[in-house]
């Protein structure tokens, strides 16, 4: 997929990032700057403690960065405040975690609801979109089940589901696959490349299996917080 | 809507630990509204005394008497209606275990003073008429169970030897406020008794009942009784009928304070049970509260749910705990009538209970409210996994 022509939907410049830890200062990202396209599957590779995380964190903002700025869409993200944060990832957002985090205590259709709650959408709109949404990751006969009835799969299905149903901007996802078997893996990460190749997403995936970042378009390597410039295109 | 569901739902997720908690609710509610029954049913004189009733007792102490020539010169106050005297007569049914209180009066008087004691007219006849007749409360009556005609036999105490007498009357209360475990009979036959007995202490009451024509002149009747009497043999002092009661009480507060102290200290306890058992279950739960946050759940969408699961096991425990007073305050006032003779939950005590549970649920989510607030996203989403 070329991503070259397209324009750029994140937009990341100077960004620094460390951590303190009482009196100790763990600096984690130094200068990363690059941009992600508009429909591009990008996967962060890297190895433990690299800044990967913490670099979606930054992109999706739920995290501030030290310095530097980062504009998603036309939104420049290291100016909000907390409450604009969370309203803008509300719409702008869909997040996809390595333990599918869904809520315990709610349904498969509830939990994809959920995020619907905080948009003016009608009960009967917030049920069809949920629904829909479900049926796109292939669980619609699975909507009344609670996540601790459901596999490991289907719970990351039901996550997918959740994060698209408010048609965010970008898609982040943090290790995918890293709570699943291979075949389950597979199936999520053919779902990702759909939503990818089918529905135009911009997808930001974090991993460290060599085999998800395969479904990647372009690659970036982080290592002890540096961006590695050499490897944007995915050479797998 | 949402909200409410997942705050519902969480309450219940862990059934054992909702299922005991509750429980320790309820048990503490219960004990709570026992012990607040106690402190009340201690006061359920003072409440049930008339504003327009006066007691006169000898000035130096309750023991000493007063002379029964006092009753006229009492009447004579202007502001006096009726005139009632008695003795308390301290006598036991077969053996000390029976205790209950029994006085002699002037029943007719006494009967006027008292309206809230019903009598069926023509028991009320019959006890009048009859030198040697007495009258028992309900409560007395079903406790020992006595029947009009009966003979009762008391042993005196302060006035010893056999008394027989004859059950002319049973009354009941007016309302559930009245006492019915009281015993009455003849001032005159008590007192002729004495005479022969004890010719000394003959003529003599214990107290002086006193109706005024209007509650807001009490306290200057009061003051004019004592003046009348000011520089005799045997002084009076005179105070409304509440205040008569609350000398009583003042002689159990310490009773009274550690009761209501335990009271607070069992709230105190179950607070604390309750506070341990949310922040367990809010730090289980950060990783739900971290994600809502990411969805773009706000600070009060998050105390919502906290505040919310608190109130639900509180609130819960609570209602089983009230419901439950009732017949357990029902079995532990009939267990202990001679002692609490009115043992009532009142409005009040359901009102306390449920602001404890208030306060309970208030203290125990406020600082599992302000650390699910007050973590980072990404620290909330690290405790995943």
């Amino acid at each position: 997929m070329m991503t070259e022509q397209k324009k750029s939907i994140v937009e990341i410049k100077n960004i620094y990032k460390c951590y303190h830890r009482e009196s100790l200062v763990v600096p984690v990202l130094h200068d990363i700057t690059f941009d992600i396209a508009e429909g591009e599957f990008l996967a962060l590779m890297g190895p433990s403690g690299s800044g990967k995380t913490t670099l979606l964190n930054l992109i999706a903002g739920i995290d501030k960065a030290d310095e530097g700025k980062i504009h998603v869409g036309d939104v420049d993200i290291t100016t909000l405040t907390e409450t604009e944060l969370a309203a803008w990832r509300a719409n702008s957002v869909g997040f996809i975690f390595q333990f599918y985090n869904l809520i315990p205590v709610l349904k498969a259709i509830e939990n994809v609801e959920l995020p619907l709650h905080l948009t003016t959408l009608p009960r009967s709109k917030r049920h069809e979109h949920a629904a829909m949404a479900l049926s796109m990751v292939g669980l619609d006969h699975r909507m009344d089940h609670y996540p601790g009835e459901m596999s490991g799969g289907e719970q990351q299905r039901v996550a997918i589901a959740r994060a698209i149903v408010t048609d965010p901007t970008i898609l982040v996802a943090d290790e995918p696959t890293g709570d699943l078997d291979r075949v389950s893996a597979e199936e999520i990460l053919s779902m990702m490349e759909r939503l990818n190749h089918d529905m135009g997403k911009t997808i930001i995936m974090v991993t460290h299996d060599p085999r998800a970042a395969q479904r990647a378009s372009v690659l970036r390597h982080l290592d002890k917080g540096y961006l590695n410039h050499d490897a944007a295109q995915n050479p797998l | 809507m949402m909200l409410l569901k997942i705050l519902f739902r969480n309450a219940f997720h862990n059934k054992l630990r909702s299922f005991l908690t509750i429980l320790g609710i309820a048990v503490a509610i219960l004990a709570f509204g026992l012990l607040r029954t106690v402190i009340s049913s201690f006061y359920a004189g003072v409440e049930a005394a008339s504003t327009s009733r006066l007691v006169t007792r000898n000035a130096i102490s309750i023991i000493f008497p007063l002379p029964i020539s006092y009753t006229e010169k009492i009447r004579q106050v202007e502001g006096v209606r009726m005139v009632s005297y008695g003795n308390w007569f301290g006598g036991i049914y077969i053996n000390e275990k029976n205790f209950f209180p029994n006085f002699c009066v002037e029943p007719r008087t006494y009967l006027a003073l008292y309206p809230e004691f019903v009598l069926e007219e023509k028991q009320k006849k019959a006890f009048l008429a009859d030198r040697k007749g007495a009258v028992a409360g309900q409560k007395l009556a079903a406790k020992y169970g006595w029947k009009i005609g009966d003979p009762i036999t008391l042993k005196g105490t302060i006035y010893p030897g056999n008394w027989d007498f004859v059950l002319r009357a049973i009354y009941t209360g007016r309302d559930n406020t009245v006492d019915e475990t009281q015993y009455f009979f003849h001032w005159t036959y008590f007192n002729e008794e004495i005479k022969k007995m004890w010719p000394r202490y003959a003529e003599q009451v214990g107290f002086y009942m006193i109706g005024v024509t209007r509650p807001d002149i009490a306290p200057d009747v009061a003051l004019n009784i004592d003046k009348a009497f000011k520089s005799s043999l045997a002084e009076t002092l005179t105070e409304t009928e509440k205040a008569f009661n609350l000398g009583f009480i003042a002689m159990a507060e310490a009773i009274v304070t550690a009761i209501q102290m335990v009271s607070f200290v069992v709230i105190f306890i179950i607070m604390a049970v309750v506070a341990n058992t949310m922040a367990m279950t809010t730090r289980e739960r950060t990783g739900d509260y971290a994600i809502m946050k990411t969805l773009g759940f706000g600070a009060t969408d998050i105390t919502i749910l906290i505040f919310g699961e608190a109130l639900v096991v509180t609130l819960t425990g609570a209602a089983i705990g009230i419901v439950l007073t009732f017949p357990v305050a029902k079995a532990f006032g009939q267990q202990l009538s001679t002692y609490f003779p009115v043992f009532l939950v009142s409005a009040q005590t359901i009102y306390m209970d449920i602001a404890a549970a208030f306060l309970i649920a208030f203290f125990a989510a406020i600082i599992p409210t302000r650390h699910a607030i007050r973590i980072r996203i990404a620290d909330g989403l690290r405790r995943i996994g």
